[in-house]
Protein backbone atom coordinates (compact mmCIF):
# COMPACT_ATOMS: atom_id res chain seq x y z
CA UNK A 1 0.00 0.00 0.00
CA UNK A 2 1.31 3.36 -0.91
CA UNK A 3 1.94 5.71 1.94
CA UNK A 4 0.38 8.60 0.08
CA UNK A 5 -2.29 8.68 -2.58
CA UNK A 6 -1.06 9.72 -6.02
CA UNK A 7 -2.62 13.15 -5.66
CA UNK A 8 -0.96 13.71 -2.32
CA UNK A 9 2.38 12.45 -3.57
CA UNK A 10 2.27 15.01 -6.33
CA UNK A 11 2.05 17.74 -3.70
CA UNK A 12 5.56 16.76 -2.70
CA UNK A 13 6.92 15.78 -6.10
CA UNK A 14 5.83 18.74 -8.21
CA UNK A 15 7.70 21.49 -6.36
CA UNK A 16 10.88 19.42 -6.51
CA UNK A 17 11.24 19.79 -10.26
CA UNK A 18 8.56 20.98 -12.64
CA UNK A 19 7.06 23.54 -10.30
CA UNK A 20 10.14 24.41 -8.30
CA UNK A 21 9.65 27.55 -6.20
CA UNK A 22 13.07 28.96 -7.11
CA UNK A 23 13.77 27.87 -10.66
CA UNK A 24 10.22 27.97 -12.04
CA UNK A 25 8.24 30.34 -9.85
CA UNK A 26 11.37 32.41 -9.15
CA UNK A 27 10.43 33.05 -5.51
CA UNK A 28 12.68 33.20 -2.50
CA UNK A 29 15.63 34.33 -4.58
CA UNK A 30 17.08 36.77 -2.03
CA UNK A 31 17.93 34.12 0.53
CA UNK A 32 19.12 31.74 -2.19
CA UNK A 33 21.66 34.36 -3.25
CA UNK A 34 22.64 35.56 0.19
CA UNK A 35 23.38 32.51 2.30
CA UNK A 36 24.54 29.85 -0.14
CA UNK A 37 28.27 30.54 0.10
CA UNK A 38 28.47 27.65 2.59
CA UNK A 39 26.73 24.31 2.38
CA UNK A 40 26.03 24.22 6.12
CA UNK A 41 24.19 27.52 6.05
CA UNK A 42 22.20 26.33 3.03
CA UNK A 43 21.11 23.17 4.82
CA UNK A 44 20.15 25.01 8.01
CA UNK A 45 18.24 27.57 5.98
CA UNK A 46 16.43 24.81 4.10
CA UNK A 47 15.49 23.03 7.33
CA UNK A 48 14.33 26.29 8.93
CA UNK A 49 12.12 27.10 5.99
CA UNK A 50 10.77 23.56 6.03
CA UNK A 51 9.83 23.93 9.69
CA UNK A 52 8.19 27.32 9.19
CA UNK A 53 6.36 26.43 6.00
CA UNK A 54 5.24 22.95 7.05
CA UNK A 55 3.90 24.03 10.41
CA UNK A 56 2.64 27.40 9.19
CA UNK A 57 0.65 25.75 6.43
CA UNK A 58 -0.99 23.45 9.00
CA UNK A 59 -1.83 26.32 11.35
CA UNK A 60 -3.27 28.50 8.60
CA UNK A 61 -5.17 25.56 7.19
CA UNK A 62 -6.72 24.81 10.60
CA UNK A 63 -7.76 28.45 10.99
CA UNK A 64 -8.81 28.95 7.38
CA UNK A 65 -12.54 28.99 8.12
CA UNK A 66 -12.38 31.46 10.98
CA UNK A 67 -9.94 34.01 9.51
CA UNK A 68 -11.86 37.04 8.20
CA UNK A 69 -10.54 37.52 4.70
CA UNK A 70 -9.98 41.24 5.22
CA UNK A 71 -7.27 40.67 7.81
CA UNK A 72 -5.90 37.36 6.57
CA UNK A 73 -2.50 38.81 5.60
CA UNK A 74 -1.98 40.08 9.16
CA UNK A 75 -2.95 36.71 10.62
CA UNK A 76 -0.56 34.98 8.24
CA UNK A 77 2.21 37.36 9.22
CA UNK A 78 1.65 36.67 12.91
CA UNK A 79 1.80 32.93 12.34
CA UNK A 80 4.95 33.07 10.26
CA UNK A 81 6.59 35.59 12.59
CA UNK A 82 5.94 33.37 15.60
CA UNK A 83 7.46 30.36 13.89
CA UNK A 84 10.46 32.32 12.65
CA UNK A 85 11.14 33.62 16.14
CA UNK A 86 11.12 30.05 17.41
CA UNK A 87 13.64 29.05 14.74
CA UNK A 88 15.77 32.10 15.46
CA UNK A 89 15.87 31.44 19.20
CA UNK A 90 16.64 27.75 18.75
CA UNK A 91 19.53 28.61 16.42
CA UNK A 92 20.87 31.21 18.83
CA UNK A 93 20.69 28.74 21.70
CA UNK A 94 22.19 25.69 20.03
CA UNK A 95 24.18 26.93 17.02
CA UNK A 96 25.30 30.43 17.85
CA UNK A 97 28.11 30.65 15.29
CA UNK A 98 25.81 29.50 12.52
CA UNK A 99 23.08 31.92 13.53
CA UNK A 100 25.65 34.68 13.14
CA UNK A 101 26.45 33.52 9.60
CA UNK A 102 22.79 33.47 8.71
CA UNK A 103 22.39 36.78 10.50
CA UNK A 104 19.37 38.68 9.37
CA UNK A 105 18.29 36.09 6.87
CA UNK A 106 16.57 33.89 9.41
CA UNK A 107 14.40 36.86 10.37
CA UNK A 108 13.83 37.52 6.72
CA UNK A 109 12.19 34.11 6.29
CA UNK A 110 9.09 36.13 7.24
CA UNK A 111 9.32 37.99 3.97
CA UNK A 112 10.19 34.90 1.92
CA UNK A 113 7.63 35.02 -0.87
CA UNK A 114 7.35 31.24 -0.95
CA UNK A 115 5.80 31.17 2.52
CA UNK A 116 3.17 33.85 2.05
CA UNK A 117 2.58 32.46 -1.43
CA UNK A 118 1.80 28.95 -0.15
CA UNK A 119 -0.40 30.31 2.68
CA UNK A 120 -2.41 32.33 0.22
CA UNK A 121 -2.51 29.88 -2.63
CA UNK A 122 -2.84 26.58 -0.82
CA UNK A 123 -3.36 26.54 2.94
CA UNK A 124 -6.36 28.86 2.82
CA UNK A 125 -8.23 26.42 0.62
CA UNK A 126 -7.10 22.95 1.71
CA UNK A 127 -7.16 20.67 4.72
CA UNK A 128 -4.28 20.44 7.22
CA UNK A 129 -2.77 17.16 5.97
CA UNK A 130 -2.62 18.24 2.35
CA UNK A 131 -1.37 21.69 3.41
CA UNK A 132 1.35 20.03 5.42
CA UNK A 133 2.45 17.96 2.43
CA UNK A 134 2.36 21.06 0.23
CA UNK A 135 4.51 22.93 2.73
CA UNK A 136 7.04 20.10 2.94
CA UNK A 137 7.10 19.73 -0.83
CA UNK A 138 7.70 23.39 -1.52
CA UNK A 139 10.33 23.78 1.15
CA UNK A 140 12.07 20.66 -0.17
CA UNK A 141 12.04 22.15 -3.66
CA UNK A 142 13.47 25.35 -2.22
CA UNK A 143 16.00 23.46 -0.09
CA UNK A 144 17.25 21.26 -2.90
CA UNK A 145 18.23 24.29 -4.98
CA UNK A 146 19.86 25.90 -1.95
CA UNK A 147 21.90 22.77 -1.32
CA UNK A 148 22.95 22.42 -4.96
CA UNK A 149 24.02 26.06 -5.12
CA UNK A 150 25.69 25.84 -1.71
CA UNK A 151 27.54 22.68 -2.75
CA UNK A 152 29.09 24.22 -5.84
CA UNK A 153 29.81 27.58 -4.25
CA UNK A 154 31.52 26.11 -1.21
CA UNK A 155 33.43 23.46 -3.18
CA UNK A 156 34.73 25.83 -5.85
CA UNK A 157 34.97 28.93 -3.69
CA UNK A 158 36.50 27.57 -0.50
CA UNK A 159 37.51 24.02 -1.41
CA UNK A 160 35.52 22.68 1.53
CA UNK A 161 32.19 20.93 2.15
CA UNK A 162 30.44 21.55 5.47
CA UNK A 163 33.65 23.33 6.47
CA UNK A 164 35.78 20.21 5.92
CA UNK A 165 38.61 20.66 3.42
CA UNK A 166 38.09 18.18 0.59
CA UNK A 167 40.56 19.45 -1.99
CA UNK A 168 43.60 19.68 0.26
CA UNK A 169 45.07 22.57 2.19
CA UNK A 170 45.40 25.83 0.24
CA UNK A 171 48.13 27.17 2.52
CA UNK A 172 50.21 24.01 2.89
CA UNK A 173 49.66 23.32 -0.82
CA UNK A 174 48.55 19.71 -0.45
CA UNK A 175 46.13 17.67 -2.52
CA UNK A 176 44.78 19.47 -5.58
CA UNK A 177 46.46 22.70 -4.53
CA UNK A 178 49.90 21.22 -5.14
CA UNK A 179 49.12 21.26 -8.87
CA UNK A 180 48.64 25.02 -8.82
CA UNK A 181 44.88 24.92 -8.36
CA UNK A 182 43.38 27.86 -6.46
CA UNK A 183 40.03 28.63 -4.93
CA UNK A 184 37.74 30.69 -7.06
CA UNK A 185 37.04 33.90 -5.14
CA UNK A 186 34.23 34.72 -7.51
CA UNK A 187 32.11 31.89 -6.11
CA UNK A 188 32.14 33.46 -2.64
CA UNK A 189 30.44 36.68 -3.68
CA UNK A 190 26.63 36.76 -4.07
CA UNK A 191 26.55 37.40 -7.85
CA UNK A 192 27.99 33.89 -8.29
CA UNK A 193 24.81 32.46 -6.75
CA UNK A 194 22.80 34.31 -9.37
CA UNK A 195 24.87 32.70 -12.10
CA UNK A 196 24.72 29.22 -10.54
CA UNK A 197 20.93 29.49 -10.15
CA UNK A 198 20.80 30.71 -13.75
CA UNK A 199 22.76 27.69 -14.93
CA UNK A 200 20.44 25.35 -12.98
CA UNK A 201 17.44 27.01 -14.64
CA UNK A 202 19.16 26.68 -18.02
CA UNK A 203 19.95 22.98 -17.52
CA UNK A 204 16.45 22.25 -16.22
CA UNK A 205 14.71 23.98 -19.11
CA UNK A 206 16.85 22.48 -21.80
CA UNK A 207 15.97 19.08 -20.32
CA UNK A 208 12.27 19.91 -20.39
CA UNK A 209 11.43 22.47 -23.11
CA UNK A 210 7.79 22.53 -21.93
CA UNK A 211 8.94 24.74 -19.07
CA UNK A 212 10.21 27.51 -21.33
CA UNK A 213 7.89 30.51 -21.25
CA UNK A 214 6.47 31.89 -24.49
CA UNK A 215 7.25 35.52 -25.03
CA UNK B 1 37.32 20.27 -50.44
CA UNK B 2 34.05 20.92 -52.16
CA UNK B 3 33.18 17.24 -52.30
CA UNK B 4 33.83 16.85 -48.59
CA UNK B 5 31.62 19.83 -47.96
CA UNK B 6 28.75 18.35 -49.96
CA UNK B 7 29.23 15.07 -48.18
CA UNK B 8 28.78 16.67 -44.78
CA UNK B 9 26.03 19.07 -45.75
CA UNK B 10 23.20 18.90 -43.26
CA UNK B 11 25.19 16.66 -40.92
CA UNK B 12 25.79 17.52 -37.30
CA UNK B 13 29.37 18.65 -37.72
CA UNK B 14 28.66 20.79 -40.80
CA UNK B 15 28.97 24.16 -38.98
CA UNK B 16 32.40 23.24 -37.68
CA UNK B 17 33.54 22.19 -41.12
CA UNK B 18 32.09 25.26 -42.81
CA UNK B 19 33.86 27.53 -40.37
CA UNK B 20 37.27 26.14 -41.30
CA UNK B 21 36.36 26.04 -44.95
CA UNK B 22 35.36 29.68 -45.24
CA UNK B 23 38.22 30.75 -43.03
CA UNK B 24 40.87 29.07 -45.16
CA UNK B 25 39.32 29.21 -48.63
CA UNK B 26 36.98 31.37 -50.61
CA UNK B 27 33.78 29.35 -50.93
CA UNK B 28 33.16 28.43 -54.55
CA UNK B 29 29.39 28.41 -54.41
CA UNK B 30 27.47 31.27 -55.93
CA UNK B 31 23.83 32.06 -55.44
CA UNK B 32 21.54 32.20 -58.41
CA UNK B 33 18.94 34.84 -59.06
CA UNK B 34 17.69 37.54 -56.77
CA UNK B 35 19.29 40.81 -55.87
CA UNK B 36 22.52 40.88 -53.93
CA UNK B 37 24.26 43.53 -51.92
CA UNK B 38 27.90 43.22 -52.77
CA UNK B 39 30.02 44.46 -49.91
CA UNK B 40 33.40 43.26 -48.83
CA UNK B 41 33.03 44.40 -45.23
CA UNK B 42 31.36 41.31 -43.81
CA UNK B 43 31.83 40.20 -40.23
CA UNK B 44 34.95 38.21 -41.06
CA UNK B 45 36.60 41.22 -42.70
CA UNK B 46 35.66 43.45 -39.78
CA UNK B 47 37.14 41.07 -37.27
CA UNK B 48 40.33 40.60 -39.29
CA UNK B 49 40.81 44.36 -39.47
CA UNK B 50 40.67 44.64 -35.70
CA UNK B 51 43.14 41.78 -35.38
CA UNK B 52 45.49 43.55 -37.79
CA UNK B 53 45.27 46.61 -35.59
CA UNK B 54 46.20 44.43 -32.61
CA UNK B 55 49.20 42.66 -34.15
CA UNK B 56 51.72 45.50 -33.51
CA UNK B 57 50.53 45.65 -29.91
CA UNK B 58 51.01 41.91 -29.53
CA UNK B 59 54.52 41.96 -31.02
CA UNK B 60 55.54 44.87 -28.82
CA UNK B 61 54.14 43.14 -25.76
CA UNK B 62 56.28 40.06 -26.41
CA UNK B 63 59.47 42.11 -26.37
CA UNK B 64 58.26 44.17 -23.42
CA UNK B 65 57.52 41.02 -21.38
CA UNK B 66 61.18 40.06 -21.67
CA UNK B 67 62.47 43.59 -21.24
CA UNK B 68 60.55 44.15 -18.01
CA UNK B 69 61.73 40.78 -16.70
CA UNK B 70 65.42 41.54 -17.23
CA UNK B 71 65.07 45.19 -16.23
CA UNK B 72 63.51 44.17 -12.91
CA UNK B 73 66.36 41.71 -12.29
CA UNK B 74 68.94 44.40 -13.05
CA UNK B 75 67.16 46.81 -10.74
CA UNK B 76 67.11 44.22 -7.96
CA UNK B 77 70.85 43.69 -8.43
CA UNK B 78 71.44 47.40 -7.94
CA UNK B 79 72.32 48.14 -11.55
CA UNK B 80 69.21 49.77 -13.04
CA UNK B 81 69.40 49.65 -16.80
CA UNK B 82 68.83 52.51 -19.15
CA UNK B 83 66.64 51.76 -22.12
CA UNK B 84 68.24 51.53 -25.50
CA UNK B 85 65.72 50.40 -28.06
CA UNK B 86 68.03 48.38 -30.30
CA UNK B 87 70.53 47.23 -27.71
CA UNK B 88 68.41 45.98 -24.86
CA UNK B 89 64.79 46.07 -26.02
CA UNK B 90 64.69 44.49 -29.46
CA UNK B 91 66.70 41.42 -28.48
CA UNK B 92 66.31 37.68 -28.86
CA UNK B 93 66.46 37.24 -25.10
CA UNK B 94 63.44 39.48 -24.65
CA UNK B 95 61.58 37.81 -27.49
CA UNK B 96 62.29 34.40 -25.99
CA UNK B 97 60.51 35.39 -22.75
CA UNK B 98 57.68 36.75 -24.87
CA UNK B 99 57.42 33.46 -26.75
CA UNK B 100 57.28 31.35 -23.59
CA UNK B 101 54.99 33.69 -21.65
CA UNK B 102 52.77 35.58 -24.09
CA UNK B 103 52.23 33.12 -26.95
CA UNK B 104 50.77 30.39 -24.69
CA UNK B 105 48.21 32.92 -23.45
CA UNK B 106 47.17 33.57 -27.04
CA UNK B 107 47.06 29.87 -27.88
CA UNK B 108 44.99 28.98 -24.79
CA UNK B 109 42.63 31.89 -25.33
CA UNK B 110 41.96 30.95 -28.96
CA UNK B 111 41.98 27.20 -28.41
CA UNK B 112 39.54 27.12 -25.50
CA UNK B 113 37.31 29.90 -26.84
CA UNK B 114 36.98 28.37 -30.28
CA UNK B 115 36.26 24.93 -28.83
CA UNK B 116 33.37 26.45 -26.86
CA UNK B 117 32.15 28.31 -29.95
CA UNK B 118 32.29 25.15 -32.06
CA UNK B 119 30.45 23.09 -29.45
CA UNK B 120 27.65 25.64 -29.30
CA UNK B 121 27.46 25.93 -33.07
CA UNK B 122 27.19 22.17 -33.44
CA UNK B 123 24.57 21.81 -30.70
CA UNK B 124 22.48 24.71 -31.89
CA UNK B 125 23.01 23.90 -35.55
CA UNK B 126 24.08 27.35 -36.68
CA UNK B 127 27.26 28.45 -38.40
CA UNK B 128 30.26 29.29 -36.25
CA UNK B 129 30.31 33.04 -35.80
CA UNK B 130 33.42 35.13 -36.12
CA UNK B 131 32.96 37.14 -32.93
CA UNK B 132 35.54 35.19 -31.01
CA UNK B 133 38.36 36.05 -33.40
CA UNK B 134 38.73 39.47 -31.79
CA UNK B 135 37.86 38.42 -28.24
CA UNK B 136 40.49 35.70 -28.42
CA UNK B 137 43.14 38.25 -29.32
CA UNK B 138 42.00 40.86 -26.78
CA UNK B 139 41.99 38.47 -23.83
CA UNK B 140 45.72 37.64 -23.71
CA UNK B 141 46.52 41.34 -24.07
CA UNK B 142 44.54 42.46 -21.01
CA UNK B 143 45.80 39.94 -18.45
CA UNK B 144 49.00 40.07 -16.39
CA UNK B 145 51.89 38.24 -18.03
CA UNK B 146 52.20 35.57 -15.32
CA UNK B 147 48.51 34.53 -15.37
CA UNK B 148 48.36 30.73 -15.00
CA UNK B 149 47.06 29.19 -18.20
CA UNK B 150 44.38 27.06 -16.53
CA UNK B 151 42.88 30.18 -14.92
CA UNK B 152 42.73 31.80 -18.32
CA UNK B 153 41.05 28.69 -19.73
CA UNK B 154 38.41 28.63 -16.96
CA UNK B 155 37.74 32.32 -17.44
CA UNK B 156 37.45 31.99 -21.21
CA UNK B 157 34.88 29.21 -20.85
CA UNK B 158 32.95 31.33 -18.35
CA UNK B 159 33.19 34.50 -20.44
CA UNK B 160 32.16 32.93 -23.72
CA UNK B 161 29.29 30.91 -22.22
CA UNK B 162 27.88 33.39 -19.68
CA UNK B 163 28.97 36.57 -21.46
CA UNK B 164 27.85 35.60 -24.93
CA UNK B 165 26.36 32.21 -25.74
CA UNK B 166 23.53 32.33 -23.18
CA UNK B 167 22.29 35.48 -24.87
CA UNK B 168 22.29 33.83 -28.28
CA UNK B 169 25.84 34.24 -29.55
CA UNK B 170 27.70 36.96 -31.45
CA UNK B 171 25.63 40.09 -31.88
CA UNK B 172 23.13 39.24 -29.15
CA UNK B 173 25.42 39.60 -26.17
CA UNK B 174 24.80 42.36 -23.66
CA UNK B 175 28.26 41.91 -22.17
CA UNK B 176 31.58 42.25 -23.91
CA UNK B 177 33.00 38.70 -23.62
CA UNK B 178 36.60 39.90 -23.28
CA UNK B 179 35.63 42.19 -20.42
CA UNK B 180 33.54 39.44 -18.83
CA UNK B 181 36.61 37.21 -18.89
CA UNK B 182 38.77 39.93 -17.34
CA UNK B 183 36.20 40.73 -14.66
CA UNK B 184 35.79 37.05 -13.83
CA UNK B 185 39.55 36.67 -13.41
CA UNK B 186 39.69 39.76 -11.23
CA UNK B 187 37.03 38.51 -8.83
CA UNK B 188 37.93 34.83 -8.97
CA UNK B 189 41.71 35.02 -8.59
CA UNK B 190 42.47 38.49 -7.18
CA UNK B 191 45.96 37.49 -6.05
CA UNK B 192 46.93 36.80 -9.66
CA UNK B 193 45.22 39.86 -11.09
CA UNK B 194 46.36 42.66 -8.82
CA UNK B 195 49.14 43.57 -6.47
CA UNK B 196 52.79 44.33 -7.09
CA UNK B 197 54.05 41.02 -8.48
CA UNK B 198 52.08 39.62 -11.37
CA UNK B 199 52.88 42.35 -13.90
CA UNK B 200 56.47 41.30 -14.49
CA UNK B 201 57.38 37.72 -15.42
CA UNK B 202 59.21 35.97 -12.61
CA UNK B 203 58.22 38.32 -9.79
CA UNK B 204 55.77 35.84 -8.30
CA UNK B 205 58.03 32.80 -8.20
CA UNK B 206 60.95 34.82 -6.90
CA UNK B 207 58.90 36.55 -4.21
CA UNK B 208 60.42 36.25 -0.76
CA UNK B 209 63.65 34.77 -2.12
CA UNK B 210 67.06 36.43 -2.23
CA UNK B 211 66.58 37.14 -5.92
CA UNK B 212 63.17 38.83 -5.46
CA UNK B 213 62.25 41.38 -8.11
CA UNK B 214 59.58 44.06 -8.19
CA UNK B 215 56.61 43.90 -10.49
CA UNK B 216 54.98 47.12 -9.43
CA UNK B 217 53.05 49.15 -11.97
CA UNK B 218 52.94 52.92 -12.12
CA UNK B 219 49.37 53.05 -10.83
CA UNK B 220 50.32 50.63 -8.07
CA UNK B 221 53.13 52.92 -6.94
CA UNK B 222 50.85 55.93 -7.07
CA UNK B 223 48.20 54.18 -5.00
CA UNK B 224 50.83 53.81 -2.28
CA UNK B 225 51.87 57.45 -2.66
CA UNK B 226 55.28 56.27 -3.86
CA UNK B 227 57.42 58.00 -6.46
CA UNK B 228 57.25 56.96 -10.08
CA UNK B 229 60.59 56.33 -11.72
CA UNK B 230 59.37 56.12 -15.31
CA UNK B 231 59.61 59.05 -17.70
CA UNK B 232 56.70 60.32 -19.77
CA UNK B 233 58.26 58.93 -22.94
CA UNK B 234 58.59 55.49 -21.32
CA UNK B 235 54.89 55.65 -20.48
CA UNK B 236 53.93 56.78 -23.97
CA UNK B 237 56.07 54.29 -25.87
CA UNK B 238 55.19 51.54 -23.43
CA UNK B 239 58.43 50.48 -21.74
CA UNK B 240 56.58 50.03 -18.44
CA UNK B 241 55.15 47.05 -16.57
CA UNK B 242 51.44 46.36 -16.91
CA UNK B 243 48.98 43.92 -18.43
CA UNK B 244 50.47 42.18 -21.47
CA UNK B 245 49.34 44.43 -24.30
CA UNK B 246 48.21 47.70 -22.80
CA UNK B 247 51.53 49.42 -22.15
CA UNK B 248 52.34 51.04 -25.48
CA UNK B 249 50.07 54.02 -25.95
CA UNK B 250 51.82 54.83 -29.23
CA UNK B 251 50.95 51.49 -30.86
CA UNK B 252 47.42 51.62 -29.45
CA UNK B 253 47.08 55.08 -30.98
CA UNK B 254 48.28 53.78 -34.34
CA UNK B 255 45.88 50.84 -34.09
CA UNK B 256 43.09 53.23 -33.17
CA UNK B 257 43.78 55.49 -36.14
CA UNK B 258 43.85 52.44 -38.39
CA UNK B 259 40.45 51.38 -37.06
CA UNK B 260 39.04 54.87 -37.54
CA UNK B 261 40.30 55.15 -41.11
CA UNK B 262 39.00 51.72 -42.01
CA UNK B 263 35.68 52.83 -40.47
CA UNK B 264 35.53 49.82 -38.18
CA UNK B 265 35.51 51.67 -34.88
CA UNK B 266 33.67 54.80 -33.87
CA UNK B 267 35.88 57.89 -33.47
CA UNK B 268 33.08 59.51 -31.47
CA UNK B 269 33.33 56.95 -28.69
CA UNK B 270 37.12 57.17 -28.62
CA UNK B 271 37.20 60.96 -28.57
CA UNK B 272 34.48 61.36 -25.96
CA UNK B 273 36.09 58.71 -23.75
CA UNK B 274 39.37 60.63 -23.92
CA UNK B 275 37.52 63.84 -23.02
CA UNK B 276 35.68 62.09 -20.19
CA UNK B 277 38.88 60.79 -18.62
CA UNK B 278 40.60 64.17 -18.98
CA UNK B 279 37.68 65.94 -17.29
CA UNK B 280 37.70 63.52 -14.37
CA UNK B 281 41.50 63.82 -14.12
CA UNK B 282 41.22 67.63 -14.11
CA UNK B 283 38.65 67.52 -11.33
CA UNK B 284 41.00 65.43 -9.20
CA UNK B 285 43.93 67.72 -9.97
CA UNK B 286 41.78 70.67 -8.98
CA UNK B 287 40.89 69.02 -5.68
CA UNK B 288 44.60 68.73 -4.90
CA UNK B 289 45.23 72.28 -6.12
CA UNK B 290 42.59 73.69 -3.80
CA UNK B 291 44.17 71.84 -0.91
CA UNK B 292 41.06 69.81 -0.11
CA UNK B 293 43.18 66.74 0.51
CA UNK B 294 46.62 66.58 2.03
CA UNK B 295 49.65 64.45 1.26
CA UNK B 296 48.67 62.06 4.01
CA UNK B 297 45.50 61.09 2.17
CA UNK B 298 45.73 57.67 0.59
CA UNK B 299 44.32 59.12 -2.61
CA UNK B 300 46.95 61.85 -2.83
CA UNK B 301 49.29 59.97 -5.18
CA UNK B 302 46.64 59.18 -7.76
CA UNK B 303 44.76 62.45 -7.41
CA UNK B 304 47.82 64.61 -7.95
CA UNK B 305 48.86 62.57 -11.01
CA UNK B 306 48.69 65.02 -13.94
CA UNK B 307 45.35 64.52 -15.64
CA UNK B 308 46.67 63.78 -19.14
CA UNK B 309 49.02 61.10 -17.87
CA UNK B 310 46.06 58.89 -17.02
CA UNK B 311 45.78 58.23 -20.75
CA UNK B 312 49.28 56.83 -21.13
CA UNK B 313 49.47 54.51 -18.14
CA UNK B 314 47.35 51.50 -17.33
CA UNK B 315 44.77 49.97 -19.60
CA UNK B 316 42.68 53.08 -20.21
CA UNK B 317 43.92 53.76 -23.76
CA UNK B 318 43.63 50.08 -24.70
CA UNK B 319 40.12 49.96 -23.32
CA UNK B 320 39.04 53.10 -25.12
CA UNK B 321 40.33 51.99 -28.50
CA UNK B 322 39.59 48.27 -28.56
CA UNK B 323 36.91 47.59 -25.95
CA UNK B 324 34.69 50.67 -25.74
CA UNK B 325 34.22 50.65 -29.51
CA UNK B 326 32.77 47.12 -29.56
CA UNK B 327 29.86 47.57 -31.99
CA UNK B 328 27.68 45.01 -30.21
CA UNK B 329 27.73 46.32 -26.66
CA UNK B 330 28.36 49.97 -27.51
CA UNK B 331 25.69 52.51 -28.33
CA UNK B 332 24.18 52.92 -31.78
CA UNK B 333 23.14 56.54 -32.20
CA UNK B 334 25.69 59.32 -32.51
CA UNK B 335 24.45 61.20 -29.47
CA UNK B 336 24.49 57.94 -27.54
CA UNK B 337 28.10 57.35 -28.56
CA UNK B 338 29.18 60.72 -27.18
CA UNK B 339 27.50 60.07 -23.83
CA UNK B 340 28.64 56.45 -23.70
CA UNK B 341 32.26 57.30 -24.40
CA UNK B 342 32.30 60.22 -22.00
CA UNK B 343 30.99 58.09 -19.16
CA UNK B 344 33.53 55.36 -19.91
CA UNK B 345 36.43 57.77 -19.56
CA UNK B 346 34.93 59.64 -16.63
CA UNK B 347 34.05 56.56 -14.57
CA UNK B 348 37.24 54.65 -15.43
CA UNK B 349 39.43 57.38 -13.98
CA UNK B 350 37.14 57.74 -10.96
CA UNK B 351 37.36 54.00 -10.21
CA UNK B 352 41.09 54.05 -10.90
CA UNK B 353 41.59 56.65 -8.18
CA UNK B 354 39.10 55.47 -5.58
CA UNK B 355 39.27 51.68 -5.83
CA UNK B 356 41.71 50.51 -3.15
CA UNK B 357 42.05 47.11 -4.82
CA UNK B 358 43.13 48.58 -8.11
CA UNK B 359 46.49 47.17 -9.28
Amino acid sequence: MALLSKKDANLIKDPLADNNPITIQVLGICSALAITAELKASVVMAVSVMFVLGLGNVVISLMRNIIPSKIRIIVQLIVVATLVIIVDQVLKAFAYELSKTLAVFVGLIITNCIIMGRFEAFALGNGPWRSFLDGIGNSLGYGIILVIVGFFRELLGSGTLFGIPVLGDPIEKTGLYSTGYENNGFMIIPPAALIVVGIIIWVQRSGNPALVEEN
Amino acid sequence: MHEIKLKYQGKKMAPAFNAFHTFLFTPNETTHGGTHVKAADDLKRTMNTVIMALIPVLLFSMFNAGYQHYAAIDAANGTPRTLSFFENFLTWDNLRIGIIKVLPLVVVSYGVGLIVEFIFAVIKGHEVEEGYLVTGMLVPLIVPVDTPLWMLAVAVVFGVVIGKEVFGGTGMNILNPALTIRAFLFFAYPTWMSGDKVWVHGAVERAGGSDAISGETILGSLAQNADVSYSVSDMFFGFIPGSVGETSTLLILIGGLFLIFSKIASWRIMLSAVIGSLVMGLIFNQVVELGWITETSKFYGLMSFEFWKHLIVGGLAFGIVYMATDPVTGSRTNRGKWIYGFLIGFISVMIRVFNPAYP
